[in-house]
């Protein structure tokens, strides 16, 4: 969301208005379907397989994810200063710390 | 996406009554953001317990040989084209066009229904075929996992629901238009929840 140029009612609501185009939705869907597409061909047509295929799997999850934050849901739009983005981050960083540990400590627990 | 509303400390004084409440609708927008980072923590706990129990199969069925692949690949393009016309509903709703905006609500109502169906006749099945809830761990991470993105779907369409009633009531005002912006957040963050499923308990599972 850009900052607003000045502090009238109209300008507020103009640039509400201003989120988000037709464009940047479709070009969002589209990226979508072509990173949903990517996994399927890879596993069901066995072009990949073990370690190799994980990694361009999550890649393309985590890609899609990226997608969808900046064509669906505005993230580059934000004006300064970026709470939703600092938000955001203490969020995943708690989330890959959670997720990183769990396996990390269960592996060792699986040994002995 | 909530705007900072940082500008009403710099600008203290001196607003007409629209502003404040703009500000106001723009700092709740905010916090249901918070309330999206918080949500993502609770998925990212289940993913945790999904990932960590989903070799102990007890001795009963496994994943890969249940999950049906064409169904859950129906759902991923329903919920992802969803999420689509959820945008789509809030581009009618910023040119004031009302009958697009429920109009595309109810297009992306009857999408998370139809997901909803699929994912319940996929459980279902499951449960037919011995994989229920108590037959192991694996199983119990699974539908913990996959049923709270499925609550939080059918929590969305009761939601959106009840905004297309309002939106007939009152029109777009600043507080519908409020709520529809976090009713299409919402329902963008349940698809990208689902991304998460589809990739690591499904794509994952039958590799």
């Amino acid at each position: 969301m850009a900052q607003h140029p000045a502090h009238g009612a109209h300008e507020a609501h103009d640039s509400h208005e201003a989120h988000g185009s037709l464009k940047s939705y479709v070009i969002g869907f589209a990226l979508s379907l072509v990173l949903t597409a990517i996994p399927l061909i890879i596993v069901l047509n066995d072009v990949l397989e073990g370690t190799s295929a994980k990694v361009v799997l999550l890649a393309s999850a985590v890609l899609q994810f990226v997608v969808q934050l900046f064509y669906f849901m505005h993230l580059k739009e934000e004006g300064k200063p970026r709470w939703n983005l600092m938000v955001l981050i203490l969020g995943l960083i708690i989330v890959l710390t959670i997720v990183a540990g769990s396996i990390w400590i269960m592996t060792y627990n699986s040994v002995g | 996406m909530a705007q900072s509303g940082n500008h009403s400390v710099a600008n203290p004084a001196g607003h007409d009554e629209h502003e404040g409440h703009h500000d106001l609708e723009a700092l709740r927008m905010m916090g249901f953001w918070i309330f999206l980072i918080t949500d993502c923590i609770l998925f990212g706990t289940l993913f945790a317990t999904y990932v960590v129990l989903h070799n102990n199969t007890a001795g009963g069925p496994t994943g890969a040989e249940l999950f049906e692949m064409p169904g859950v690949i129906a759902e991923t393009f329903i919920l992802l084209t969803s999420s689509f016309t959820s945008g789509l509903a809030v581009l009618s709703m910023n040119r004031g066009d009302r009958k697009g905006l429920i109009g595309w609500l109810i297009v992306t109502a009857l999408l998370g229904a139809s997901f909803i169906t699929l994912e319940i006749t996929e459980f279902v099945k499951l449960v037919h075929e011995g994989a229920a809830i108590s037959t192991s761990g694996s199983w119990s991470a699974f539908y913990t996992l996959v049923g709270t993105h499925g609550l939080h779907v059918s929590v969305g369409l009761v939601w959106m629901i009840s905004i297309m009633l309002q939106l007939g009531r009152h029109g777009i005002t600043s507080v519908t238009r409020r709520k529809v912006n976090i009713i299409s957040l919402y329902w963008h963050f349940l698809d990208v929840v689902w991304i998460f499923v589809f990739t690591i308990v499904y794509m994952m599972g039958v590799m």
